[in-house]
């Protein structure tokens, strides 16, 4: 239980910010045609959002190994069962 | 308190345990919206040029205006979250209570989108893409709407005076499960308003 100070609501000032700006970017990339790119980049960003999400407003950053390992298992089990499926059914 | 169970006592292991549980609980959830986001990624394999072309009947300014709602909401919860931490729950309850109501503008945007797909003729049988769509969305905004009243709850129990510095877990667990959702819809945006 650590406490938080100033310098955290600052921090989450910032990273609200953030999260914003890419939102924004997100979007205006959308309307942009790249073809096979859109996705990626759609889903790069989604992913920085994401972990920004997790780092500091779930506050994963100050977090021991156990409760890392807790959050990161099951997205990998996610993406293993996404994987598998697609494989499966792409290649029928 | 020699007991060999005296660790259970200690307020700082039940912090921990409890976080552990809901950690575990939102694993269980990262599979729920990971069934559908795996029916979604398999289904757009399929089929790209009507996800390419379904998508777009979508309102992406309205998807936008709800994205930052919900990221406002989740700065709310951090910032109520801190509050409690100094042991001010007055303002703790300042920030939740916004929370319920951002959370509420977002239920209330949803609706606007769903009457207007449905007075469009759009319904989640018109085509897999929306059946995604309504599943998706739905399932998401349940999960919003209770987490409206979990976090009311945390409101009342501070209003009863029964957090404090010292006893952070409801806000903070409650908190975690608030961010899960906006974690959903972080990646709901671009999969249904932005790439389809």
């Amino acid at each position: 239980m650590n406490h938080g100070t100033t310098g955290a609501r600052r921090t989450y000032i910032a990273v609200y910010a953030a999260l914003v700006a890419l939102t924004i970017v997100t979007v205006s990339v959308s309307y942009v045609d790249l073809g096979m790119m859109n996705v990626v980049v759609a889903l790069l960003i989604a992913s920085a959002k994401a972990s920004l999400v997790a780092l500091f407003f779930m506050h994963l950053k100050g977090e021991n190994r156990l409760v890392w390992g807790f959050a990161l298992v099951p997205i990998l089990f996610l993406l293993l069962i996404i994987f598998g499926t697609l494989v499966d059914t792409q290649l029928r | 308190m020699s007991s060999p169970h005296a660790e259970h006592g200690d307020p700082a292991v039940a912090f921990e345990t409890a976080k552990l549980g809901i950690w575990t609980f939102l694993a269980t959830e990262v599979l729920l919206f990971g069934a559908l986001f795996t029916a979604y990624a398999v289904y757009r394999a399929k089929f790209p040029a009507l996800f390419q072309a379904e998508h777009l009947k979508l309102d992406r300014v309205l998807g936008t205006v709800n994205t930052v709602v919900l990221i406002t909401s989740s700065l709310t919860v951090v910032l109520g979250v801190d509050a409690v931490r100094k042991g001010k729950t007055r303002l703790l309850q300042a920030y939740y209570g916004a929370t319920v109501l951002l959370g509420g503008v977002f239920l209330c945007v949803k609706y606007v989108e769903w009457t207007a797909e449905f007075s469009h003729g759009v319904f989640p049988g018109t085509n897999i893409f929306f059946s995604l769509y309504f599943v998706m969305t739905g399932l998401h905004g349940l999960h919003v709407f209770l987490g409206m009243c979990v976090l009311a709850y945390v409101v009342l129990l501070a209003r009863k005076g029964r957090l404090s510095e010292n006893y952070t877990t409801p806000v903070e667990m409650s908190g975690l499960y608030w961010h899960f959702v906006d974690l959903v819809w972080i990646y709901l945006l671009p999969l249904l308003y932005l790439i389809g």
